[in-house]
């Protein structure tokens, strides 16, 4: 069986791209399972979503432990430990990342000695940023080496139906370079060995003990958590505001920001970086467009340069 | 027929759509959301002709479906969690209308702890309601369940309500290939519905929640109700031979799984089951003779077929995916009394609790399960209910409970607790 896990942020396609995956692997006669996994869907959150693919009826189910393939839309993820982007890597896992960073800057950072790929970078448009599911099915698909080209055109033409041509086509041409990038290292993926009831590591169990009410209600502390959660970290867009452009009128984007992250000190509003979550609901709504989206990635590298040469 | 990838909710639909079903009263709530979503989409394209009306709350909801059913129309529902509580006077009330309708729970684990992931608490409170219960493993159950589940209601020997459920994420959010029958297959399977003599009308005032003073009159009713669903039994049998003739697909009130020669049986309700049959496969590689039941009815309860399917056993393992406090697995108890006095009884019948919020239940734990049962057996002991859980497990919620205490004191500090 092949089990596969998909990693991003809400609003990167995960999903998608994991549906679109197993369709390819349905269309290749094969028995599939996909599905996404998130708490409250919140644009950003880590997310994560997995196939698995079998040439007989799957009987496993829930949370992949022992992944195959595990796919990384987003670098910022890794260090995200609710993320749990390693959970389960062992030496036959092979790891692809959406990264600027260098394959050997993975391995030596993450000490693996797993294959590890990156995606060709594509952070320079904004607009792009969104098909990065597209990218990462593309090149997952020839790493398999179980799906043809003709499959995952279909699966692509079948899983965004409603979304028009347009998007089709440029998801296509998104996915089919990616497939065609990777063309050297098909099939790469083995299956991992099944669990055998006769050798296996056991977990420690324990009986649960019993614990005092002062430490066992799920209580939570007044705001303590919301603040101290740095939210901004989820941020793959980043709103700017042009003080040029902003006439002041002092509450369109505080109001309209759902996380109380822009803060109007005068009459001049700030955003709580630290906090923003880059809905962009404060870019759509500026009434004289003085809000701006940047690549969050594309302002971090500025600000280090920036940085560096101050 | 097609097959086609469907979630559970997805398939949930399309068991509503191909039942023809005239009526759904809505209200949202994750896990559920998807399967209102697609009927509505449905219906705003032209696919499928049948009212929606969103409801301001699950108490209405449930509501307005029983009076809708008690009009003589089919009506189809959908509900989790705290919304299947938040309307469960009306759950226990409705049952007593004796007007059949069909219900989805996508069963979420109950607060608190919020969780979004599934455990059986939430269904398990409408046990005793006077709603049949079918459970499903499958996505392609889940539709098969839904055609079933108004065949069963409907039947002139039960007249009450039927619960379909299916696990949140494990089966609401998880596309699995599914079968999609014709609807004219459909149509010939779930048949047209004769409502006999239910026909509540505008103008023609019928009271269905009478008042009747003294216990005969009431216990009359009560039992009735009873009565109606032991019926289920036979009603359930009948037409899943029937659906088996028809679909190919069988759906005995409980499947077994590798259970004529084993000497030790899980049983476990709903999706986490055929977790349990991947173990079983890897126990049986190992020798070890271990089986599997999974009851999909669980109101009325297959008693007797319990007890034919695990006479002479060695030992038995209930893993619920539920708590009742204070007591433990609400399957195993049901079991026990089943088995209770049963000559073919199994001398070992243990208890685990396991899959609350969504945990996930490991390979290693069924091991682990087995080899614990097979103690009891050896010793003759049977242990306590319990919770099987690891020591990395307590490790990460001390972290968490270290991390909370740390912000306790400085909300102290600062001054920014009024009840620290």
């Amino acid at each position: 069986m092949y089990r596969i896990r998909f990693h991003g942020r809400g609003g990167q396609g995960m999903k998608t791209a994991s549906r679109i995956l197993g369709t390819a692997f349905f269309l290749e006669g094969y028995e599939i399972q996909d599905a996404p996994r998130y708490g409250a869907e919140r644009r950003g959150a880590p997310i994560f979503a997995y196939v698995r693919a079998d040439d007989q009826p799957i009987n496993e189910r829930g949370i992949i432990t022992n992944p195959d393939l595990v796919i990384v839309a987003d670098d910022s993820l890794v260090p995200v430990p609710a993320a749990g982007v390693l959970t389960g890597v062992d030496e036959h896992t092979v790891l692809l990342i959406n990264s600027d960073e260098s394959v050997d800057t993975w391995k030596h950072r993450l000490n693996i000695s797993c294959k590890v790929f990156t995606l060709p970078a594509e952070a320079e448009e904004r607009a792009e940023l969104r098909f990065i599911g597209a990218t990462c099915t593309g090149a997952a698909a020839r790493l398999l080496g179980k799906i043809s080209r003709e499959a995952l055109q279909q699966a692509i033409k079948q899983e965004l139906a409603d979304l028009g041509e347009a998007v089709i086509d440029k998801t296509l041409a998104k996915a089919l370079a990616a497939y065609d990038h990777m063309k050297n290292h098909e099939g790469c993926i083995q299956t991992g060995s099944e669990t055998d009831a006769s050798d296996y590591t056991k977990p420690a169990w324990i009986n649960l003990p019993f614990d005092d009410a002062r430490v066992s209600a799920p209580d939570i502390h007044a705001s303590a958590n919301s603040v101290e959660v740095r939210t901004g970290l989820w941020r793959t867009l980043r709103p700017v505001i042009d003080y040029e452009r902003c006439n002041k009128c002092w509450w369109v984007c505080s109001t309209f920001c759902p996380d109380g992250a822009i803060k109007v000190s005068g009459q001049t509003p700030e955003i709580d970086y630290n906090h923003c979550k880059g809905c962009m609901i404060c870019v759509a709504q500026c009434p004289p467009h003085a809000i701006e989206a940047v690549s969050e990635q594309l302002a971090q590298q500025q600000e280090a340069e920036q940085e560096t040469s101050s | 027929m097609t097959r086609k990838l469907l979630t559970g909710n997805g398939a949930a639909a399309w068991g509503a759509r191909l039942a023809a079903t005239d009526y759904i009263p809505a209200f949202p709530i994750t896990p559920q959301t998807e399967i209102i979503e697609t009927i509505s989409v449905w219906i705003d394209q032209g696919e499928m002709d049948a009212r929606m009306i969103t409801m301001e709350s699950e108490h209405s909801m449930i509501t307005a479906a029983a009076s809708a059913a008690a009009s003589g129309i089919r009506v189809f529902s959908a509900t989790s969690s705290q919304g299947l509580l938040y309307g469960m006077e009306m759950i226990y009330t409705v049952s007593g209308w004796r007007a059949p309708f069909v219900l989805v729970n996508v069963s979420r684990g109950l607060a608190s702890p919020i969780t979004l992931e599934p455990d059986h608490n939430d269904i398990m409170s409408a046990r005793d309601s006077g709603f049949l219960q079918i459970h499903c493993a499958t996505c392609q159950e889940v539709l098969d369940s839904t055609l079933m589940a108004f065949r069963l209601a409907e039947d002139a020997r039960i007249r009450l309500p039927v619960i379909v459920n299916l696990d949140g994420f494990y089966l609401s959010f998880t596309r699995e290939p599914v079968e999609l029958p014709e609807y004219e297959d459909a149509q010939k399977f779930v048949g047209a519905y004769d409502p006999e003599n239910i026909r509540f009308r505008a103008s023609s005032p019928v009271s269905q929640a009478v008042a009747v003073l003294g216990g005969a009159p009431y216990s009359y009713f009560r039992y009735e109700t009873h009565l109606a669903a032991q019926n289920g039994l036979v009603v359930y049998d009948e037409l899943q031979k029937e659906f088996a003739n028809q679909f190919g697909r069988e759906y005995p009130a409980i499947e077994a799984y590798q259970c004529d020669d084993a000497d030790i049986v899980f049983v476990m309700l709903g999706s986490f089951a055929t977790k349990a049959q991947a173990a079983v496969d890897q126990l049986r590689n190992a020798g070890k003779k271990v089986g599997l039941l999974r009851p999909r009815l669980l109101r009325p309860f297959p008693a007797e077929m319990f007890q034919n399917l695990l006479a002479d056993k060695a030992g038995v393992a209930v893993i619920d995916q539920n708590i009742s406090m204070g007591m433990g697995g609400v399957l195993h108890s049901e079991l026990a009394a089943a088995l209770y006095g049963h000559p073919h009884a199994p001398p070992r019948l243990l208890s685990f609790i396991g899959g609350l919020g969504g945990r996930d239940i490991s390979l290693e734990e069924f091991f682990e399960i087995a080899d614990v049962t097979q103690q009891a057996v050896n010793t003759k002991q049977t242990p306590p209910p319990r919770l099987m859980y690891t020591e990395q497990e307590l490790r990460e919620m001390r972290k968490l409970q270290a991390v909370a205490s740390v912000e306790r004191n400085e909300l102290n500090n600062s001054g920014g607790a009024k009840n620290g």
